[in-house]
Parts: C-alpha cells; structure tokens; sequence
C-alpha cells in the first residue's frame, strides 16, 4: 500500500500550519489537528529559505550532520602541552576564544588574559611591557576553534600550558581544552596578578603532569559516561560541573592514590585542587563538544551551528555547511546575577568558548536538568524546564547519551539548526559566566544571555548562496 | 551607618540563590552593601574589598554562611533581614506541570500527522510545503501566491516520493468525509472528485447531497493544476489513486478551462481508469451537467435540485449584477446566462450590460479575509446595486460548509430586503448541503424570506436571473 492509498483509507491526521481558523475548521469536524504556532521567519532570512529549499540537500545534510556530532565518543586520554600537541601552534601563536580579533578590538578580559600568559610565558616583565608588545603585533592571535581546542572565557591558550588531550573512541578526532584555574581571580577572567602566574606554573608543573601520569596508568575516563550522569544529578555541563567534576575524582582516585610516582604532596595538592574547584570538568566538558563539533563539519549544504563562540567584542558562529566562515555580531551583555560588590556597569560583554556546551545540547539547553542554577532563570524550576522546552524548537536531535530526568529522561535538544532558529525567531539559551570588564578584574557574576538573531540570518543567507 | 556580619555555621545554600538573596537585600531602601554567600576564602576577600571588618574571619569556613549588611539604620537593617529571609526560603512553583511550548514548525508539530495544511501568506509556503513534503507528508497548500516554478518544484518531488501535492491555491479537499478548507459537510457515498476548483468540488457535492448521494473524497489539486506548465500532475496522480480505491464507484475530476494539451491527457488518463469518470471542464459544460452526469452513471433518475421561489415578483427592469464569493461559480453562471441571452457578460467592475464579479480575487481580498467569511465587500456592491437604475437583477452565491462565515445568510438578509425594496430581483445560489453547520434549510429560509429567491443549483439560479433577464428585454 502506498503512502497515498494509506491517506485514502482512513480518516487523516492534520498538521496545520498558518490561518488558525482552517486549523479551527478542522478540529470541528473530529479530526486530530496539530496546530503550529506558526510565525514569519525573522526579516532578512524570507528570501534564503526558499532558496535552501529548492536545492533540496539542507535537510539530509542536517541529518548527516547531527548524526556525525552525536555519533563521537570523547575519551580523555592524556595531558600534554599545547606548543607540543595542538595543530600549527608556533612559538609565538596564542589561542583566545571565540571568532579571530585582533589586540586593537579585543576586550578587557581578552588583553588581561594575554597580558598574563606572556608574564607567564617569560615574554614580558611587566603588564606594561606585555601590552606594548602584544599592541605592535610581536605575539600571533588565533582563535581555539583554529586549532582544534577550545577554552573557556577569555580561552587564552600558550605554548607552554598544559592540555587536555581528548581523543574520539568512534573515529580519528581529536580536541583539546587548558585545565580550569577555579574561580575568582583567574587567567580565563582576565586576571594576570602574580598569583595567578604562579598558579598557571604549577599546572604546567604538577597538575598536568601528575593527571597524565594518573591517566597513562587507569586508562582513558569516558567523559560522556560521566556527562550523562552528571546531568541526572544536576549539571548542566556550563555553569554547574559540581558532580561531573565529583564523578571525575572517583575516576582517578585510586591511581592517584598509588598509581603514579609522583611525590605524595603533589598528589594531595592534586586532589585538592580539583576537589576545590567545582568547575574543574567545564574544560573537559568543553574538549568533548568541540569533538562533536568538529566531526559535524564540512557537510555540504547543512545549516547545523558547529561553532558558538565569542571574544568579548563579538559573538561568532559556524555553519557546518559554510566551511571556515564565521558570522559575527557584537558580543550581547549577559543578564546575570553579580558576586560581592559588583553589578552590570562592571561586566564585559558576552566571552568564551563555553558555548560549546550549548552546542552540543548541553548547558543552556539542558538546564532543566539543574534545578540548583535555577536562579538564572527567573528563580523556578518551572522556568528551567520551559528554557530547556523551547530548545527542541531549534534542535535537530534529541541526545542519545544526554538525558533529562524531570522530562521523564528525555534526551536533552541537541544540534542547532539555524534555519530553525530564523523561522521560529528563538535564540539559543546560553547559560554562562561574567568577567569583568577591566583587565585584571577576573570573575564579576553569571547569569543568561541569547545569541545574536543577526548571526544566525547571515549564516542562512550565505548557505543559501552556497547552494544555489 | 550600621555594619552588620552574621555567620550561621554549617547552612549551606547554593551560590546562585545567594548571589539572588545577595541582590535581593542590595536592593531594599537604605542598605548599602550587602554579601551574603558561603565564608570561601574568595568570598572572604570580596568581603574585605567592600570594607567589612574580617578580624574575626580566621574562625569561619566554607561551610558556613556568612550575611553581612552595611545599613543607613537599624530600620533598614530589620528589613533587609527579613527580605534576607524570604529570599532563602524555597520557593514553590506557580504551576503545576510543564507545559510544553506550541511548536513553531511542522517538523516539531507533525507527530503522526500524515496531511499538512498550509495557509500562511504565500511566499513563506514553499519552503513550509517543502519541508513537509522531506519529513513524508501529504501538503495541501491553501496559500496563493505561489510562484508557477515552485508549485513544479514541489509536485515534482512529491511525485518521487510517493506523495500528494494539493494545491498551491487549493481551497477545498475532502479525505474520508474530513474537509480541509471551505468544505461542505458530505455523507459517505460512493463517488470521488478531482478539482482544480474548490467552489466547483464544493458545488458538486451540494447538488449530489441534494439527490441524496454522499461522497467519498474530493482532492483538490490547486487553481493551476492543469496549466500547460504543471501538466496536471496532482490531478493524474489522484485519478490514478481513486481509481486503486475499492470504495469509489464513479470519479468526477472538476476543472476550469484546461490547457488543450492537458485535457486531452487527463481524457486519455480518464479512459485508462478500470472506474468511471466523468469529466467536467468548464465552459463546456456546467457543474449541474457533471452532478447529472454522475447520477447517471449511478443509475440515479435526473432531477430537479431544492429550490425556494422568491415571494415577490415586482420588479424594475435591468441588468444582471453578478456578485460571487466563488470564482468557478462565477465562471459557471456566466457561461449559463451567456449561451442563454447570446450575449457576453462582463467580469470586472465598470464593465457595462451584464457584470458577474469574483470577490474572492486577489484585488478584493487584500488586507481582509476572503468573501466566504468576511462579506463587507458584497454587502457594499449590494447596496451599490439597490442605488444603481441600470440594474434589475442580482445574482449571488452564499457558500456555506466547514470554515466559511458562519451565518453568511442572516448577514446578507438585511442588504437584501433592501435591494428588493428597491425594486431589484434578488436570486441566491446557495451551495450547502444539509450536514453543514449553517444548517441549510435555516440559510435558505433567511435568504427566501429577505426576498431572494434560492436555488441549490448555481446553473438553475442562473437559468433563472437569464430568464428574468430575457423577460425584461421583451417588455
């Protein structure tokens, strides 16, 4: 029987979408009726809809391309160093997050974070001197995503500091992330003072080391194993990593404890110090989705965001379907609640390759699965779960591994389609954190923000051109 | 100015809903700072950067939650604990469950749908069709504006996928009884339609629901189905599937004027059908042949449809005014009243003699909803006609059925009493059937006692105005 012969042999079920009253007339008459909440693509995006859908490849792309991002297995395997491990790192290169900017454009928590990996790296004596030389072009500037790693927030990456190496146990990827500082007064929120030198030293020393002995030992730690579970207990994998990162310890425990040669002191300062640091795994995290992101891109005509990502001056995204191209708009300012004595005058715009997280269909759009950061969201669970709703609006996929118990264990929205994004005028939820606005200052607060409507036009418009 | 530093030990709450409380005791009149958060060693610090006292700082630890509060006066203070209290507390959520959003595109509404109907403004719908059609949908496509290249398009792929395009411009399709569009409630029967027509599948059903036959489908194809560029592909696809059907004794296939080309294609299409099939092109013949047509093949006797004589026969003399809210009614009386007079009715306004007007075009539907539901325009050519000398008759159409006006007649009924005051014969062709929720003897008796007279037969009532008409010229 025929698809056709079916329709013919029984009463039909409806979707409908446009004049409420047709829907209305319908549903009148006993049949089921899905009614969509149907509205016009946002301006500027009417005219490359068309366009995608007479070439006719987005939507088997979009499938082929989400399958790809959901289809990796990210094993933490090692700790290495960046100037060793990631792809064309020279001697000189530092990586920052987001889409490429130059030291002229970059914001407060950017310069900050630069300024204190060339202290770090002995490039310069003083603040002053690192701004002069960062200011005449003598270190190179390149985004993370370049180079198959991502960081968080200023994402400032140099060659001597230690990486998560993250390989793809169901194909050839590879990602890495820099270890998380902590909070407060840290390189990734710009801070550059002596202390946290001196704790940037001590990771390439001690933490990096004792970790990829520690992993050598017990073998690689199955990281979306570990994500899937942290979300059952109330992470979103952005802006809560508290059991993910508790999960992580269990891991290593006994190899720490007596796998490794490493002095006794220094496996304690170990443990402590991801014991300390509840957001130790974001950066884990993170290495993971940039896996996924990068085995979905390069699929011809497919609309799926592989890259979120943003600097502090701009919000960027890839396309999986526009090869290398970003698309920009500036950086948002987060809606956010602020730590001490700080407030929204003190806050940089939006920063950080963390959206990765929302890439891949974790933070923002898992946060039903954190009633603990509720408050971002208007303080009720309810809200969470309604944030994490309306993302399967712009979603491809629902994720096999990511599940969310409140939704009955529903897998959490996964691959951002941006064409779906222009025609239900609904921006991707970004949970994330606030760093301040002048170098040095480090982390003000944490709160929400929406990606730019703009990139996500210019990304279908420029696919359309692709296609056409 | 009062400071303030209390520590609980040991109540630990999560550093978002502090950073909350945090801001909600900042905010209450005449306090100045406030930090309330867990005693970290950061925490410690920030509290030292507002410039609290942490002398005693050395005795707390992570675990224990420190509130302090610089204040204007202990007014101040009072308040500011209070709020501090409210804004630790849990706070339950104000609904019950999670109701999910209303989903914005068809992929995330479609669960098992196996139809989708599209009626946004039209230069959206292609993308809309196509993408119902990729996730293995039926589209019926409501919309106009649908350029010619995007309907080929659309039926094109369709057709490789197995899958019915109806439309774009599709007004009418009946599934199994279930009506998209303006359609009239009709008893399950034994024949099926094809149309390139709504108000043509429309009618038909109205005349055949007259003599007491009831219909299986009717899959409407879209206005320019059997252009020479589409080549009636949906019409040849649905004759081909109705003919599969065991349940479908005869298959009308209803169109406007064809391209020749075409015809004859959908005729040969029609011959290979092991069913029969009557062909109803119009401005061959009128959709009152086809229904009778029909009957015959059902081996049904001919009659003559319900009809509701006008009680009034007072009348000035004049032209016949046209006005339709259906395009291929319009184009059936004409063709009836042209063959009957010999002479050519006009179809725009401004047009001198005999003028029949499609309200339903796009010309009068901008900015408001098509005649079927919003009558204001009829209503005011109504009045225009009670005003104007030269015209004698006038001839409507009132359609009722699922998703038209629902009391088109008791709207009409008020402008009709006066153009018949004004001397003008007022005739209806009203197309109902007795399932539809207008109720159509309720309808015909609103219109019968305004002064129309009511025919359910679109040709018959314009038999009628052609009559009156011929009359007039004879005195």
């Amino acid at each position: 029987m025929t698809s056709l012969d079916r329709l013919l042999d029984s009463e039909p079920t409806v979707v409908a979408a446009g004049a409420d009253l047709l829907a209305a007339a319908v549903e009148e008459q006993g049949a089921t009726v899905y009614r969509v909440d149907w509205r016009p693509p946002v301006s500027g995006s009417a005219a490359s809809l068309p366009t995608l859908a007479a070439a006719g490849k987005t939507f088997a792309a979009n499938r082929l391309a989400v399958d790809r991002m959901l289809g990796v297995r990210p094993m933490l395997v090692d700790i290495g160093t960046a100037g060793e491990c990631l792809p064309d790192m020279a001697e000189r290169t530092f990586l920052h997050a987001g889409p490429p900017v130059e030291w002229a454009d970059a914001s407060g928590p950017l310069r900050g974070a630069l300024i204190g990996a060339m202290l770090y790296e002995g490039l310069a004596e003083s603040p002053e001197q690192a701004e002069t030389l960062a200011a005449r072009g003598d270190i190179e500037l390149s985004p993370c995503h370049h180079h198959s790693a991502v960081g968080p927030m200023a994402g400032v990456i140099s060659p001597s500091m230690p990486v998560a190496v993250v390989h793809d146990d169901a194909g050839d990827g590879v990602a890495y992330s820099t270890l998380n500082e902590g909070l407060g007064k840290v390189l990734r929120y710009g801070a550059f003072a002596p202390e946290v030198i001196d704790r940037l030293r001590w990771m390439d020393s001690v933490l990096g080391p004792v970790l990829g002995a520690v992993l050598r030992t017990r073998g690689p730690v199955d990281l979306q194993s570990l994500i899937a579970q942290a979300l059952q207990m109330g992470d979103d994998g952005h802006n809560r990593n508290r059991a993910v990162t508790s999960l992580f310890l269990r891991q290593i425990g006994s190899a720490l404890i007596d796998g490794v040669d490493s002095p006794s002191d220094q496996r304690r300062a170990v443990f402590d110090f991801i014991d300390g640091n509840d957001h130790f795994m974001l950066n884990l995290v993170m290495a993971a989705g940039k896996l996924g992101s990068d085995a979905a891109s390069g699929v011809d005509a497919s609309s799926l965001v592989t890259v979120m990502a943003r600097n502090g001056t701009e919000f960027g995204i890839r396309l999986s379907g526009t090869g290398n191209r970003w698309f920009t708009a500036p950086a948002p300012r987060v809606e956010g609640l602020y730590l001490g004595g700080f407030s929204a005058d003190d806050a940089s715009p939006d920063i950080g390759d963390s959206t990765i997280t929302e890439t891949v269909g974790l933070g923002g759009f898992a946060m039903a699965a954190a009633p603990a950061i509720v408050g971002f969201v208007g303080g009720t669970a309810t809200g969470a779960v309604r944030r994490t709703l309306q993302m399967y609006e712009i979603t491809l996929a629902e994720h096999p591994a990511y599940q969310i118990p409140m939704l009955e264990f529903r897998g959490t929205p996964v691959g951002i389609d941006a064409g779906l994004v222009v025609r239900t005028g609904i921006q991707p939820q970004i949970n994330t954190g606030i760093a301040g606005r002048i170098p040095g200052t480090g982390m003000v607060g944490a709160g929400l923000v929406e990606a730019p409507m703009e990139v996500f036009v210019d990304g279908i418009e420029a696919l359309a051109e692709a296609v056409r | 100015m009062i400071s303030s530093i209390q520590i609980h030990r040991g109540r630990y709450h999560d550093s978002v809903r502090l950073m909350q409380a945090s801001r909600a005791v900042g905010d209450v009149a005449g306090v100045h700072a406030a930090l309330v958060a867990m005693a970290t060693e950061l925490n410690l610090d920030l509290l030292a950067d507002m410039g609290f006292d942490t002398a005693e700082a050395d005795d707390w630890g992570a675990d224990d939650l420190l509130v302090a509060i610089r204040a204007e006066d202990e007014a101040a203070l009072e308040v500011a604990r209070e709020v501090l209290a409210q804004a630790l507390v849990a706070r339950p959520s104000p609904e019950g469950g999670w109701d999910a959003p209303d989903p914005r595109t068809i992929g995330h509404a479609a669960r098992d749908a196996d139809v989708a109907l599209i009626s946004m403004p039209g230069e959206h719908a292609y993308a809309e069709a196509a993408e119902a059609l990729e996730l293995g949908l039926h589209v019926m496509v409501f919309s106009d504006n649908v350029s010619i290249e995007h309907e080929m398009a659309l039926k094109k792929r369709a057709a490789q996928r197995g899958l019915l395009v109806m439309g774009p411009d599709c007004g009418t399709t009946i599934i199994n009884g279930v009506g998209l569009g303006f359609a009239n409630a009709v008893l399950p029967g034994p024949v099926s339609m094809v149309g390139a027509s709504g108000t043509g599948i429309q009618q038909l059903c109205c005349l055949l629901d007259d003599a007491g036959v009831g219909v299986r489908h009717a899959i409407g194809t879209g206005s320019r189905d059997l252009s020479g560029e589409v080549g009636g592909r949906s019409t040849k696809q649905a004759m081909h599937a109705l003919d599969a059907d065991p349940a479908t004794d005869v298959i009308v296939v209803i169109s406007k004027p064809p391209a020749e080309a075409v015809a004859a294609e959908v005729r040969d299409a029609a011959a290979a059908c092991d069913t029969p099939v009557v062909v109803v092109f119009m401005g061959d013949t009128t959709l009152e042949d086809g229904s009778g047509e029909v009957l015959a093949v059902l081996g049904r006797e001919p009659r003559a449809y319900s009809a509701w004589p006008a009680s009034r026969s007072d009348r000035r003399p004049g032209t016949i005014r046209g006005l339709f809210s259906g395009g291929t009614l319009r184009d059936d009386a004409r063709f009836v009243v042209e063959r009957a007079l010999g002479a050519t009715v006009g179809t725009s306004e401004g047009s001198s003699g005999h003028v029949f007007v499609d309200y339903g075009d796009d010309r009068y539907t901008r900015g408001r909803a098509h005649p079927m539901i919003d009558q204001t325009v009829r209503l005011d050519r109504l009045a225009e006609a009670a005003r104007d000398e030269t015209v004698g008759i006038a001839l409507l159409d009132v359609v009722l059925g699922h998703g038209a006006n629902p009391d088109p007649a008791g709207e009409l009924a008020p402008a009709i009493e006066q153009v018949v005051d004004a001397g003008v014969a007022v005739i209806a062709s009203l197309c109902g059937t007795k399932g539809d929720p207008q109720g159509l003897a309720r309808q015909a008796a609103t219109l019968n006692s305004a002064g129309a007279a009511v025919y359910v037969s679109n040709a018959a009532a314009a038999r009628h105005a052609a009559g009156l008409a011929a009359r007039m010229e004879e005195r």
